[in-house]
């Protein structure tokens, strides 16, 4: 018995002082929001990295609400976290911290001319890239095609007929004995994903982008009005109540029993929409989402997610390897196929396995060149601020705490007060 | 002669002895308690009253207490107000938090007394009965915020298929979502926590009750309502002013429960959950520090009062 353990002790010493000759294999920490089957696809996308290189990654999941992650990321970051070496960023966090992260912009000179320019731009900030994308992200609307068919309806090209149409299809089902059946599913909840949707809301109402790009707030207007109205309308008739606490996740808990006829959600929504023990597999489409009030351009909010390395990583040159590889084609084409995530790399909506197994991808490509970006530029560190009281003039006009013009009047004058002499 | 002087000396001497050795005895615990209490409470307390971010802790500048309140006259003459005091939001967060906490713990007491009560009473498996009420006090509220998110779900909830299924109501209700039910969905939740731990204080003052007193009530033939509220009441009220105490600090800076199971609306926002998202959400972290200043300020000012008022004996005993 001793004579076993002493062995095994020798034995662990040589094969660790023969890893350490061969090549120092760090161990990486990188730290992402999880949704949908994320950490899964994770393992699989880094699993070539691994093997090359002999590093290994672990994944520290955080909770799905960018609003929640960004406020531990943050606190890390304050403290000098030593622990996380690779952080996954969101499109929008890129001025507020950037100091805290390293420049890429000589590593990934070869790299980042590949990806589209507006991206590589949106997380350049004073000249340092501080965060390279993985994958961008842009909303459709999902549609049931085979409700649509049975009821004789088309896919809605506005908002006014996507309620009418949500509507009388709820309607007739609940009149069938559907009694579940909810007309439209979105995201509700007051936090950075109804900036999304009321963005998407006003802008496709041709009601600006709350902060327009040179900083003039713009958001107080009929059209943005209009908008906000018609969506206070849904929450209780094609939506359930229960909207206003919804994030994507408990949307598509929805959406995936069957239970609603449109919803509105990012691209991972596809696949999973699609999987085995999906109730919808194979009976729904997607497409861009509607326009409104006599506007015939559509707006989906830009998303995207990035990695970027810590300025307090101990091991920035294999995180620095890590965020390359991640952001580079192998890793995109691969996400692209397993999760329906959109590339950044222009010449994959041109790949032929894409286009094959996901034959949504190369449509997106139209959805993303209309995407509207979040004032997170002209705003920079207030763009938190900003959001939060966007989202909240929109969650209380939705909860009937007042009407929409006067929430938006009273955060026209909010925002100025926190823009102050300038943002 | 000198003999009783020389005690009192001696005495007084035996006293100092014992003191020191019990200043000696808690000096870790003061230590501890001034690292980890009144340092970091000093800190934020300085914090709010500089310009101090979360990027960059160390480079705050002193601006006295303009996070608190602080005024600009515009050229027009016109004089805007900022600061915290000022803030409708912090407001709202005050009443939202003085609301939940006055409500929730009046009901944990008065539930919590009644749960004692029929556990002071002598029945078959009582052992068990007392472990098994405590579980919902055992859970962390992390947990049981998302369990209860789960069944007050507006979709697949349990609650509302029980309460479809008896007909009391009509249509699936959002409890957590509607503004109009999200407090108390909220309530009831921490009513259902923390109605064992108020139980469990009251039962222990229910138990120091001698019995004797009741033998004789009965013997005098005072029925059971009028012992209540002549014998029980006036002996369990110094444990049940103690308990509620504890359970109004904890109240007053109720932050998990709201955070997670609510979604992020005005109807529901309460002191702590704001000044968090001053202080990391809005990089504006002095800003949150002076809030969190407020809402120490004001629980230390109604936790005085308080005792003060409701005469709370702390040191325990009933000695004055």
């Amino acid at each position: 018995m001793a004579q076993t353990i002493r062995k095994a002790f020798y034995g662990s010493v040589a094969f660790s002082v023969l890893l350490g000759g061969v090549a120092a294999a760090d161990e990486i920490t990188y730290v992402s929001g999880i949704v949908g089957n994320a950490v899964e696809n994770f393992k699989e996308i880094v699993k070539p990295w691994e093997e090359a290189t002999g590093h290994t990654v672990t994944l520290v999941p955080m909770p799905s609400s960018t609003t929640d992650q960004f406020g531990q990321y943050r606190l890390w970051l304050a403290a000098g976290n030593e622990d996380i070496d690779v952080y996954q960023t969101d499109v929008i966090w890129a001025p507020q911290l950037a100091d805290q992260f390293i420049d890429l912009t000589e590593a990934a000179a070869d790299l980042a001319p590949q990806h589209f320019e507006s991206i590589i731009e949106s997380q350049t900030v004073d000249g340092r890239l501080v965060a390279l994308p993985i994958y961008t992200d842009a909303p459709a609307l999902y549609y049931r095609t085979d409700l649509l068919e049975k009821h004789g309806a088309e896919v809605p090209k506005t908002w006014e007929e996507l309620t009418e149409t949500a509507q009388m299809i709820q309607d007739a089902e609940r009149a069938e004995g559907n009694s579940d059946l909810w007309g439209f599913v979105w995201q509700g909840n007051a936090y950075e994903g109804l900036t999304c949707n009321a963005l998407e809301w006003v802008k496709s109402f041709g009601g600006g982008q709350i902060v327009e790009p040179d900083g003039t707030i713009s958001i107080y207007n009929d059209q943005a009005i209009a908008a906000v109205e018609l969506a206070a309308s849904w929450p209780g008739t094609i939506s359930p109540e229960g909207v206003l606490a919804y994030q994507e996740e408990e949307a598509r808990g929805v959406w995936q029993t069957g239970n609603a006829v449109f919803m509105r959600n990012w691209p991972y929504a596809y696949t999973l929409g699609n999987s085995d023990d999906s109730a919808v597999k194979g009976k729904f489409g997607a497409t861009t989402l509607p326009t409104g009030g006599g506007n015939d351009e559509s707006a989906a909010t830009l998303g995207g997610w990035n990695v970027a390395v810590s300025k307090y990583s101990q091991n920035q040159e294999a995180a620095t390897s890590l965020v390359l590889y991640l952001a580079g084609k192998e890793a995109q084409k691969t996400r692209t196929l397993i999760a329906s995530n959109l590339p950044t790399i222009i010449e994959l909506y041109d790949d032929a396995d894409i286009a094959e197994q996901q034959p949504i991808i190369p449509q997106w490509k139209d959805v993303f060149l209309q995407a509207v970006p979040r004032p997170s530029a002209p705003t920079k560190v207030k763009y938190n601020e900003v959001s939060s009281k966007f989202w909240s003039a929109v969650h209380n006009t939705l909860s009937g705490d007042g009407t929409a013009a006067e929430n938006l009047e009273l955060l026209e004058l909010e925002l100025e007060d926190l823009k102050g002499g300038g943002w | 002669m000198s003999l009783p002087e020389d005690s009192v000396v001696r005495d007084r001497s035996l006293a100092q002895q014992r003191a020191r050795s019990a200043f000696w005895f808690l000096a870790p615990m003061l230590v501890a308690l001034l690292i980890v209490a009144a340092w970091p409470l000093m800190r934020t307390i300085y914090f709010s009253f500089t310009n101090t971010s979360l990027t960059n802790l160390y480079g705050g500048e002193w601006i006295g207490f303009d996070n608190y309140l602080s005024y600009r006259q515009l050229s027009s003459g016109r004089v805007i107000w900022r600061g915290t005091l000022v803030d409708p939001a912090w407001w709202n967060a005050v009443w939202n938090t003085v609301k939940f906490s006055v409500i929730s713990v009046s009901l944990e007491t008065f539930f919590g007394l009644i749960v004692a009560l029929v556990l002071n009473a002598e029945f078959k498996g009582r052992g068990f009965v007392r472990a098994a009420i405590l579980i919902p006090w055992a859970i962390p509220t992390i947990v049981s915020a998302r369990m209860w998110g789960w069944m007050l779900n507006d979709q697949f909830g349990i609650i509302n298929d029980m309460m479809l299924r008896l007909g009391l109501i009509e249509q699936k209700i959002a409890w957590t979502a509607n503004i109009e039910t999200a407090m108390i969905a909220v309530i009831v939740v921490d009513v259902w926590k923390t109605t064992p731990f108020m139980a469990l204080l009251c039962l222990a003052g229910l138990q120091m009750i001698p019995r004797d007193i009741y033998e004789a009530a009965k013997l005098d033939g005072v029925n059971p309502i009028k012992t209540f509220f002549r014998v029980t009441l006036p002996l369990v009220k110094p444990a049940l002013m103690v308990a509620v105490i504890f359970r109004m600090l904890d109240a007053l800076r109720i932050f998990d429960l709201v955070y997670v199971l609510t979604p992020n609306s005005a109807a529901t926002k309460t002191m702590s959950v704001i000044s968090r998202e001053n202080l990391i959400d809005f990089d504006k972290f002095a800003y949150g520090s002076a809030q969190s200043t407020l809402l120490f300020a004001m629980i230390a000012i109604f936790v005085s009062a308080y005792i003060w008022l409701g005469k709370v004996d702390l040191s325990g005993g009933g000695r004055k």
